[in-house]
Order: structure tokens, then sequence, then C-alpha cells
């Protein structure tokens, strides 16, 4: 149901695989942080990381049920979510990457959080009105999320010898997978023309100052570069994510129209 | 459409049953669609609240109940709920409850953890112990004059 052009300028398809991007980073990560439950070093942190993964799986639900309105395909969010195959996928691979230990999923945890503050504080001001309204709801959530990850990745950054050399392990593991959140693709761009996403540059260098400073703060070193050129926003993963897909989605392939 | 708000007013949001909906501030409109039903604007607090679907059909069915035959609930996404918009009855329900309600925001990006006072003692001597607590919109708090941990529903 479109009450009003949302997205006058974006053509359909891309503004589709815009939206599957935003979606499926957070479906992804939601499920990853899902697996915490229960396992967390304290209820303190099992009870942060089941919150902020409850966020994110609500962000998602909206987004991909946006995404299925501009399709107009008839897929809702159930069909989007477990459905799809890998290659299909658009969340960005940091998302996918194993929990590790709990600085690996600090880590990434902090990388995306500081990401998604900067990008849907800016999303708000979309000239597409849907995205606008779920990117002010979200904006406040990962808010939170990022007070919860920066506090963990200062604490145990300049802790002991052994929480340090074990941040700065999942810093150096993970970066490389920032590359394709610092570099806008095609897709990235023209959206951006189209007044529907933000400045890519401008998210950016906010997420960089973010990430300096926090690290600076943190006693750890930001490495210079990230090179790894397989972006998963253009469906192209890790072998990590068909992993993490196959317990997601066995439930909804195994039982056809289950309900609870 | 005052009766409408009247029964709204009866019901209760399904983890904090001491607020009703229209305390929390998530009833944004009623009135009726162009089909001439009975349209109920509602605000999610937290995009993942799992509250969400139960607070729907909760309306719905006190509405039937109370003879309004044709009910439609909307999901209103913007602008986007914030705790600043729970009553002050709301507030003060709260906290007879035993959550130390929100505190206003001063801005869009306003701390939490400024002085949070007790709900059991009225101290102000707390302490933040977790940012995420027991639902997506409280945070856990301990006291440190009655010694008691209590719930705070966290500003947004």
């Amino acid at each position: 149901m479109i009450a009003e052009p949302r997205a006058l300028a974006a053509d359909k398809t891309a503004l589709f695989e815009y939206v599957l991007r935003l979606a499926d980073t957070s479906l992804v990560l939601a499920q990853r942080l899902g697996a915490w439950v229960g396992h967390a070093p304290a209820i303190e942190e099992d009870l942060g990381l089941a919150n902020t993964a409850l966020d994110l799986l609500g962000q998602a639900r909206l987004l991909l049920a946006y995404a299925g309105e501009i399709e107009g395909a008839g897929r809702n969010e159930d069909v989007l979510a477990f459905l799809r195959e890998e290659g299909e996928f658009r969340n960005i691979a940091l998302a996918e990457q194993p929990n590790g230990d709990f600085a690996d999923t600090i880590v990434r945890q902090f990388l995306i959080d500081a990401y998604q503050v900067e990008l849907y504080d800016r999303l708000q001001g979309s000239v597409d009105t849907q995205l606008a309204a779920i990117a002010a709801k979200a904006v406040k959530e990962t808010r939170y999320h990022l007070r919860y990850s920066r506090g963990w990745v200062v604490r145990l950054g300049d802790g002991t010898s052994e929480s340090h050399a074990r941040m700065q392990g999942a810093i150096d593991r993970l970066w490389k997978y920032t590359a394709e959140l610092v570099t806008a693709d095609e897709l990235d761009s023209r959206l951006h023309a189209a007044g529907v996403a933000p400045d890519h540059e401008a998210v950016v260098t906010a997420w960089r100052t973010r990430a300096r400073e926090a690290f600076s703060e943190a006693t750890l070193d930001m490495p210079a570069g990230a090179s790894y050129a397989w972006f998963g926003k253009q469906g192209r993963h890790t072998e990590s994510l068909g992993q993490l897909l196959a317990e997601m989605q066995y439930l909804y392939r195994g039982h056809p129209g289950a309900a609870w | 459409m005052a009766d409408a708000w009247a029964v709204l007013a009866s019901v209760a949001d399904p983890e904090i049953p001491v607020l009703s909906v229209v305390d929390l501030g998530i009833i944004r409109s009623v009135g009726l669609d162009s089909a001439g039903a009975l349209e109920i604007g509602v605000a999610p607090t937290y995009s993942g609240c799992p509250a969400t679907a139960t607070i729907h059909a909760d309306i719905k069915a006190a509405l039937a109940g109370a003879g309004f035959s044709r009910v439609v609930v909307k999901s209103v996404l913007s602008p986007a709920w914030t705790s600043d918009w729970i009553s002050a009855e709301g507030r003060a329900k709260l906290r007879a409850y035993g959550i130390a309600p929100p505190a206003p925001m001063t801005g869009r990006n306003a701390v939490d953890g400024a002085r949070i006072e007790c709900p059991q003692c009225g101290s102000t001597h707390t302490e933040l112990l977790s940012e995420f607590g027991s639902t997506p919109c409280k945070a856990l708090h301990r006291c440190r004059t009655c010694q008691e941990p209590f719930d705070r529903f966290k500003c947004i």
C-alpha cells in the first residue's frame, strides 16, 4: 500500500537493492548477536547483546517489509528473510563475520554501530519518506548500541595486556572488511544523486572520526588501509554467510507456513 | 471518538501493565478511514518491541468488546515515538510501580545518566548497572542509598 510517491527520482530496482543493503546488514548482525544469548560473559552483556539484536531485527523487519513493497512481487518480510539464497543477500560482509570471542563481537559491533549512527542520522533527511521515518526511529536505538559497544572498546582496549591484545587482534582481523563501508559504489552514488541516500563521503568521514577517537582513547591502533575488495553489499560474501543462513532459514524452509 | 479514547485508556501495555496505551503516548490518531472503519494510529516504541503485535491485538479486542465492529490498527512510524510522550499520569504510575520514569529529553543527543531518582526511596545517589534491561525500553540501575536495584524507562 503506497499512499504517496516516496522516491520519485530513483528507479525501483535500485531502491529495492539499496533498502536490502540496510535491511540485510541489520538482519544478519541480529542473527549473529542472537547466538550470544545464554553465552555472554555476564548477564548484563547477555541483555545488552540480546537487546541490540532485537532492535536490529525490528529495523530489519521494517526495511524488509518496505523492500517487498517496493519490489511489488508479493514477497513479504519473511519470504525475503528466509527464502533468498546467499548471493541475493546485500549485507556488508563485516556483519556476517563469526562471533569469535567477546573482543571480535565488540569490534564488529562498534564498527557497524558507528556507521549506522552516522548513516541513519543523515538518512532522516532522505526524499524517501518511508526510509526517513525508519531512519528516525532507528537512529535513537543505534545511539544506545554505540554507547554500549564503544564503552567496551575503551574498557577492553585500555584494560589488561590480555584484553588489549585481543582487541587489537580483532581490529586487525576485521578491519579489511571495512573497505566496502568506506567505498561508495555506483548504486550508492546513484541513490545519493536522487536524494534517497546520504552523501557517502560525509558518512565515511564521520565514521572514521568516531573510530579514530574511540581507538585512541582505548590505546588501540587503527589500521591504515582496508583492501578487501569482495563486497557483500554487491552479493559477494565470505563463507560465513552460508553457514549463518543455513541455521537461520532451516525452520522456515523445513516447515513452510509454520506459525507460533 | 471520545468513547474510543475511553476504551483505549483501559488497554494496558502488556509489559508494564500499570500503563495504558494512552499513558504511553503511542496512540497517535483515532478517526474513521475512507471505508468508515474506526482507524487507530499506533506508534511503535522500539522497532523490535516484541509487544507490538500484542498491543495491536489488545486494542482491537477491547474496541470490539465495546461495540466497535470495524477497527483498523495502523502502525505510524513518523514522527518517531519518544519517551517525552509518556503522560504526566503515566510517569506517576511508573514511579509508583517501581520503575523510574524517563527524564525529559533535552535534545536529540541527550545522554542518559543524569540525576536518576530511586523509585523506592527517592535518593538520587544511584548508578547505572546496564543500559539494557529486562525489556527494550528499560535500563537497569542501583540505588546506593537503599541498595535496591531498579528499572528505569529509557529516554529515547
